[in-house]
């Protein structure tokens, strides 16, 4: 089963997100911001992590940056999930090394064809 | 709604469009309708059967038309038929034409433009390949509306997740409010005529290229066989024909045979045939696994 770190700050968000990726037979961790994220990706480092932006602590952004430095952090396969959707911040994250990027708001069809996209299914 | 004016509306669209209306679909047909029931003062479905029966609204008869169409569309749907366009068809085309340099293509029932629009994305990602080549993408329907949606290429944020990678979407559109528009160029590739199917389309010419997907499996199986039938006059032997994923030409036509390993992808029988010899191998129907060389 492959992992999946869902990483947003609404717990309602991580709660719909998780029903999806479970239909999808994914295994789900979940992290409240990108600090919290980085130390779950230390310790295991996930197949896929679906990424919020705007969080407390650490955001999406930062955390990427930082993961991508890690050893292994190229290995996950990143799909931002954001509110954030003009051409200006989709540029930024995937310069900054992110695989896929899902404009909110989402549903399962979205999910799947993006997470199909890049290879995760 | 009376059994009668049903029955009366099931001819209508047959006749008209093509379409197969079982008898479970009164739903269907109340959600479709009762809008332009109210929106025409008529108010009752019944009301608009009774004109439709009189001949006399041809606005009505085509509101009625187009509200039965199913239009769903999606960017590079079902993947594999844009894999087989980039992978099969080009790669075998650049060399057939290689004298004339040209190609067209006709997406049959181009409705909101999705298809045509990712296969002028996979020409603009190949054209390095392809220097000098003139290519012309013609999408055409039975729908108007549907084709003035199609023509503006003004396209939903879900309607752009759907099929669609972040990396074309950032190429290929321009950001206009809380919608996406396909660039300026990328409409100008494509060239849209309204078109019914069960009418002659010989006036269009011949194609390199048709796909003509998910519109057929409305048809009852007279009515795909007979467009099958024309299609295969509008394609010279080494031209392809593209389905949809639910469709198949076996037990409807002669004039086309699937290539062996493609699915969704066919070509006229002889140009199978005289391409692999007796036995028709995968490898050699039409020069795959060759790559897209330069
Ligand atoms: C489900 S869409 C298919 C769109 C696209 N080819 C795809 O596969 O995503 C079917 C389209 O066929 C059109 N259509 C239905 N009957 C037709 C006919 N008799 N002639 C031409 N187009 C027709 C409808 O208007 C609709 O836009």
């Amino acid at each position: 089963m492959k992992q999946c770190l869902v990483v947003d700050d609404s717990s309602v968000i991580r709660k719909v997100a998780r029903r999806i990726l479970e239909d999808m037979n994914f295994e789900i961790t979940e992290a409240e911001d990108g600090q919290q994220a980085l130390d779950a990706c230390r310790s295991t480092m996930p197949d896929a992590i679906l990424l919020d932006w705007n969080m407390p602590v650490m955001d999406g952004l930062e955390f990427l940056t930082s993961l991508r430095a890690e050893d292994g952090g190229e290995s996950p396969v990143v799909v931002f999930c954001t509110t954030e959707n003009d051409v200006a911040h989709i540029a930024r994250a995937i310069r900054a090394g992110a695989n896929e990027y899902i404009m909110k708001p989402f549903d399962r069809e979205i999910v799947e064809a993006k997470f199909q996209e890049v290879g995760l299914i | 709604m009376t059994p009668g004016e049903f029955e009366f509306l099931k001819t209508f669209l047959k006749t008209r469009s093509g379409l197969v209306l079982s008898s479970d679909k009164q739903y269907l047909v109340e959600s479709r309708l009762l809008p332009i029931a109210r929106s025409s003062k008529l108010e009752t479905l019944s009301a608009v059967i009774q004109t439709l029966q009189r001949g006399s609204n041809r606005t009505l008869e085509t509101d009625v038309i187009e509200a039965m169409t199913t239009n769903e569309s999606f960017f590079f749907r079902d993947k594999t038929p844009f894999d087989h366009f980039k992978e099969t068809m080009l790669p075998a085309l650049k060399e057939a034409r290689a004298s004339r340099r040209q190609l067209k293509i006709w997406c049959a029932a181009a409705s909101t433009g999705q298809e045509p629009y990712s296969l002028g994305i996979c020409l603009k990602e190949e054209a390095s390949k392809l220097p000098g080549w003139r290519t012309r993408i013609l999408g055409t329907d039975l729908s108007l509306e549907v084709l003035e949606k199609a023509k503006a290429g003004l396209y939903s944020q879900f309607e752009v997740q759907r099929g669609l990678p972040i990396q074309m979407l950032l190429k290929y559109f321009d950001q206009k409010g809380d919608m996406w528009q396909i660039t300026a160029e990328m409409r100008s590739m494509i060239e849209w005529k309204k078109l019914n199917l069960l009418e002659s389309f010989t006036h269009l010419g011949e194609f390199d290229i048709v796909f003509c997907r998910n519109v057929l499996i409305y048809f009852d199986q007279t009515t795909k066989s007979e467009i099958l039938g024309r299609l295969a006059k509008t394609l010279p032997d080494d031209g392809f024909l593209v389905l949809g994923a639910a469709e198949t030409v076996v037990g409807l036509t002669d004039a086309f045979k699937p290539v062996p390993g493609k699915r969704g992808l066919f070509q006229k029988k002889q140009a199978v045939q005289a391409g692999t010899g007796s036995a028709a191998g995968p490898r050699l129907a039409v020069g795959g696994g060759v790559g897209f060389r330069r």
